[in-house]
């Protein structure tokens, strides 16, 4: 392991924690915009961070330790996800811990411990929560596990920095494959992310909320990390996403010059991103819960069309 | 002028003009003259090709060989008789206020389309053409099908189209692998669909594709055969249409799906080795009998009855041809041949008995014999001639298909055995008070056309005691051609 | 690159586009926007066809890329949105079984497909073997459609979708059928639609409805 990688991966996570916030203030921002409503401050996020590290925790009278650990459970994962993914370099001392099979069973962990802390309090709402999580869970999972498989047959390996330097290298050629892949990624990311077209991140109406219904019992800075994960999961999502179908711009091996060229390029990439996740959001209507499989059986047939496809056709490109 | 070019193109000529006459007086004679016509030119074709060997015609579209020439006359002479059954029959029908004028013209026109797609598809040598007129012939007849209008003869023609239409689109796609197979030996040439040109070079076909090519075509043509478990449409488009269309759709669009497979399993049979094509029809031919054997003996409906017996023996040529080898391509052949003029004929009957009673349904058709005698003879020797019973002869053709059987297949003897009994003890125990019984129907204001219920029955029974020596000798040829 | 490739390319990218559009159209419980699916799965075979002539330089494929798109994305849609209009089919259309069971169905048959047309495949020698696999799934797909579907139009524009994937097939294995044998079939599927036109008015006179679940009377009971 040598040091220049050890500095850019630690630089990596660090920019993680500290521009994931701004992402989710970014959407939000341009959701405002495109709604035609008063758009909150582009720091927002970290306002609330901060107001919330500040207050103190209240506790329900049933809550056993789980609940108390869960938060921190998933801010790790959540962490640790930001770490594999390779962000800025595909130089990554931490990427042979996990390989995309493994990265998809952490965002895995990270679900279980959310939606145990979600009943532990015995309150309808956190169960209904963790019940409809589970549910989304379970139908994306497989969804992104075949995006990650085409992935992996086009690049021969399962492990993220390896697919994305290949993916990074190969000539213009097109894949019909990956665009399948694509969106199915696309909707999965949706699905996983709580955003509107399965949930909406800005509403507490109790039939519909998913993410929101599991985590009314915590406050202070449990809240802080469970918020900030979340934050870190839509970035996470997005760097998955970038890294896979638009690798250009990441750096490859030790150069100070190209990680420099890295963030600019990631930046603007995630803005772009933000506008478009923005835009769809504003342009579709959030669906009835029971349509949710509906939705995301249509992620898992692209995935599937993808496989299929990548099997068929390309084996021999 | 050609006698080819004349046998085709009197059925589509009179078929365009019918159309427009078609609500004369005189048009029922026009279309027994044009079907005239045709039996003469297809006759002296036939005499033709036997005294002076195959030939082609508009280039190598076309061919008439040993084969294809004995279908040729029969769908003719068939072709002729059904027209000559149903002036008096469609007249009647009019009488009884089924049939409007409209509806008796579009009858004519696409009875002669049909004749003309049933004689191109038997002709082509291009098996895509034959495609072609085999999907022609379907569309020409769904038409028929519906002519009644009643919701269950609609039920019937959709479910004809559909069926038939989804077995022909298999069929379409065995095409299109023979052409990818041929291709690859013949080259691009527009050749690599032509039957005389695959048949020197079938030894060379690739077996994967031609074995996945062999599976379509069975399964598509065989739909139009009525080979089970595509066999649905079969029953209700004989019921619900009209009684000539039903002698025709029995008596010579199942021979000529039949014939297309024939001309698919030559060239399966010399690319595929250990006789794959052979045991897949001889698979699909038993559960066929099987199959039809059993809905015999729960059916209500005379004509409905008939069509699954029209599917038993398909069923039995089938294997016969499945077996292969001389004697088996041989009994497939004479099979056809019988069943063909038998089915017909009791299809006449069955369509006169079922006017004069006013129903289709077995129990009210009682006394026939005491009704009209013609009639009730007709109806009792083609049931008789059908079951293969002695003199007839459709029973020197089972008996040669099961005696092969029990040579070379002796497991499938008891099956056979078995399939045929239930078919004859369900027929036979459902016409025969049909036949004898109590009655009070009244006459039809048109006496009936039997003549071609005895002609056929008559051919029937001589071929039974005695097959003319030049029969034999074209069977021969034929049956060797199969391989 | 060679030109070659980029075509191979093309013409997989068109198939898969062939293969999404058939699915969409197992999907896509209305009338009209199935209609236009089908048009549009019409034109994509229209581009492959185009592509395929141009690389190989066989001028027949031209003439059945024109057919294809006078055929299949204008006069069948056109006379389908007729009939349609005619018809004053406004009900939505409803599958037999849910749309995810039908999907998942259909992930089934295409596996099916591309087993049984990948060893054929690797025998082809054209540039667009891969597509092989392809066209025996959209058949099989469009299939599955007319089993599900009990409305009588979606039922015929599956049966055309069938036809879509077989030409697909003739395109992608051989570079086409000979010309005649393309101009017959052209001929049979228009004359086919407009027979099941004439069909169409039959049953709506009968049953008041197009609904086909009226005709299953006949059975063996």
């Amino acid at each position: 392991m040598n040091l220049f990688g050890t500095f850019g991966q630690l630089f990596a996570i660090a920019l993680a924690l500290v521009l994931a916030p701004l992402l989710t203030g970014w959407v939000n921002l341009c959701r405002a915009w495109l709604q035609n409503r008063s758009a909150p401050p582009l720091l927002q996020p970290y306002y609330m961070l901060h107001k919330l590290f500040l207050k103190d925790v209240v506790l329900a009278h049933g809550a056993s330790h789980l609940f108390r650990f869960a938060p921190f459970v998933v801010f790790g994962c959540m962490a640790l996800a930001c770490a594999i993914i390779p962000t800025l370099s595909t130089d990554l001392p931490l990427a042979p811990a996990a390989d995309t099979i493994a990265l998809v069973g952490v965002f895995g962990l990270a679900r279980i411990f959310i939606s145990l802390a979600a009943m532990d309090i015995g309150t309808a709402f956190g169960s209904l929560g963790g019940r409809r999580e589970m549910l989304v869970g379970f139908l994306a999972e497989p969804a992104l596990l075949m995006v990650i498989f085409t992935t992996a047959m086009i690049s021969q390996s399962t492990s993220v920095a390896t697919i994305v330097e290949t993916l990074a290298h190969r000539d213009f050629v097109i894949y019909p494959s990956l665009a399948f892949a694509g969106i199915a990624f696309t909707f999965v990311s949706f699905a996983e992310n709580a955003r509107v077209p399965v949930d909406n991140p800005a509403t507490h109406l109790e039939l519909t909320m998913i993410h929101e219904a599991m985590i009314l019992e915590y406050s202070g800075r449990h809240l802080a990390l469970i918020e900030w994960a979340a934050s870190l999961k839509l970035y996470a999502y997005s760097c998955l996403g970038l890294a896979l179908f638009f690798p250009w711009g990441i750096a490859e091996g030790a150069s100070v010059f190209g990680l420099l060229l890295a963030i600019p390029a990631l930046v603007a990439k995630l803005a772009i991103g933000g506008v478009l996740l923005a835009g769809i959001e504003t342009l579709n209507a959030k669906v009835r819960i029971f349509r949710a499989p509906e939705f995301l059986g249509t992620a898992f047939l692209f995935a599937v069309l993808g496989l299929l496809v990548r099997l068929l056709l390309e084996s021999r490109v | 002028m050609d006698l080819f070019i004349l046998m085709l193109a009197i059925p589509l000529v009179s078929g365009a003009l019918l159309t427009v006459v078609g609500e004369r007086a005189w048009a029922p004679n026009l279309n027994i003259i044009a079907s005239l016509g045709t039996f003469l030119a297809s006759a002296l074709l036939t005499a033709e090709i036997v005294a002076a060997g195959p030939r082609f015609a508009f280039g190598e579209m076309f061919f008439i060989d040993s084969l294809n020439v004995f279908f040729v006359a029969l769908t003719a002479f068939v072709g002729l008789t059904t027209s000559i059954f149903s002036g008096p029959y469609m007249r009647n029908e009019q009488e009884h206020g089924r049939l409007t004028r409209p509806r008796l013209r579009l009858y004519k026109s696409m009875f002669q389309l049909f004749m003309f797609t049933m004689l191109a598809a038997l002709t082509t040598n291009n098996l895509g053409i034959l495609w072609v007129a085999m999907e022609a012939a379907t569309l020409t007849t769904v038409l028929l099908v519906s002519l009644y209008r009643t919701p269950a003869s609609l039920e019937a023609a959709w479910k004809y189209f559909i069926l038939c239409g989804v077995g022909i689109a298999q069929a379409l796609f065995g095409t299109i692998l023979l052409y990818f197979a041929a291709e690859r030996v013949l080259g691009e040439t527009g050749n690599a669909l032509l039957w005389t040109h695959l048949v020197d070079v079938k030894g060379q076909l690739e077996p994967a594709i031609m074995a996945l090519s062999f599976i379509f075509l069975l399964v598509g043509y065989g739909t139009k055969v009525g080979l089970a478990p595509l066999h649905n449409w079969l029953p209700d488009a004989h019921a619900e249409g009209p009684t000539p269309v039903s002698a025709v759709l029995s008596g010579l669009l199942l021979n000529v799906a039949l014939y297309a497979i024939l001309r698919v399993k030559v060239l399966a049979d010399g690319a595929i080795p250990g006789g794959f094509a052979g045991n897949l029809m001889m698979g699909f031919g038993l559960l066929t009998l099987v199959v039809a054997a059993f809905f015999l003996s729960r059916q209500k409906d005379i004509k409905r009855m008939f069509a699954y017996s029209s599917i038993e023996h398909m069923g039995l040529i089938t294997f016969a041809f499945g077996m292969g080898g001389a004697v088996a391509n041989f009994a497939g052949l004479l099979h056809m041949t019988m069943h063909s003029l038998t089915k017909s004929a009791i299809f006449f009957t069955v369509g006169h008995a079922s006017q004069k009673c006013g129903t289709q349904l077995m129990e009210d058709i009682r006394g026939l014999i005491k009704i009209n005698p013609v009639i009730g003879w007709g109806l009792m020797l083609g049931t008789l001639a059908i079951l293969g019973m002695p003199p007839f002869g459709v029973f020197a053709s089972e008996f040669m298909i099961l005696t092969h059987a029990m040579k070379h297949h002796p497991w499938a003897t008891p099956i056979l055995l078995l399939a045929l009994g239930v078919a004859f003890a369900s027929i036979f125990g459902k016409v025969q008070p049909m036949v004898f019984g109590e009655t009070q129907a009244k006459p039809l204001p048109h006496a009936p056309a039997i003549t071609p219920v005895f002609v056929h029955l008559a051919i029937v029974l001589m071929i039974g005691l005695y097959i003319p020596p030049y029969l034999t000798r074209w069977f021969h040829e034929a049956a060797r051609m199969l391989g | 690159m060679s030109a070659v490739s980029l075509s191979t390319q093309l013409i997989n990218l068109f198939a898969s586009v062939i293969l999404l559009l058939a699915f969409a159209m197992l999907a896509q419980r209305r009338v009209l926007p199935l209609i236009n699916l089908f048009a549009l799965q019409g034109l994509t075979l229209c581009l492959s066809t185009l592509v395929v002539a141009f690389t190989t330089g066989q001028a027949h494929l031209y003439g059945s890329a024109a057919l294809t798109l006078l055929l299949k994305a204008m006069l069948l849609p056109w006379i389908l949105h007729r009939l349609v209009r005619q018809l004053q089919v406004r009900a939505d259309v409803e599958g037999l079984i849910n749309i995810p069971a039908t999907m998942i169905a259909g992930i089934v048959l295409v596996m099916i497909a591309f087993n049984v047309a990948l060893p054929i495949s690797q025998l082809s020698s054209t540039i667009s073997r891969g597509t092989l696999g392809i066209a025996l799934a959209t058949v099989m797909l469009a299939f599955l459609m007319m089993i599900i579907r009990t409305k009588a139009i979606p039922q015929v524009v599956g049966f055309l979708a069938m036809e879509n994937g077989l030409f697909l097939a003739a395109t992608s294995a051989t570079y086409g059928m000979p010309m005649v044998v393309e101009l017959g079939i052209a001929l049979d599927v228009l004359v086919g639609v407009i027979i099941l036109g004439v069909f169409f008015f039959q049953i709506r006179e009968q049953f008041d409805s197009l609904d086909i679940r009226n005709l299953e009377k006949l059975k063996e009971h």
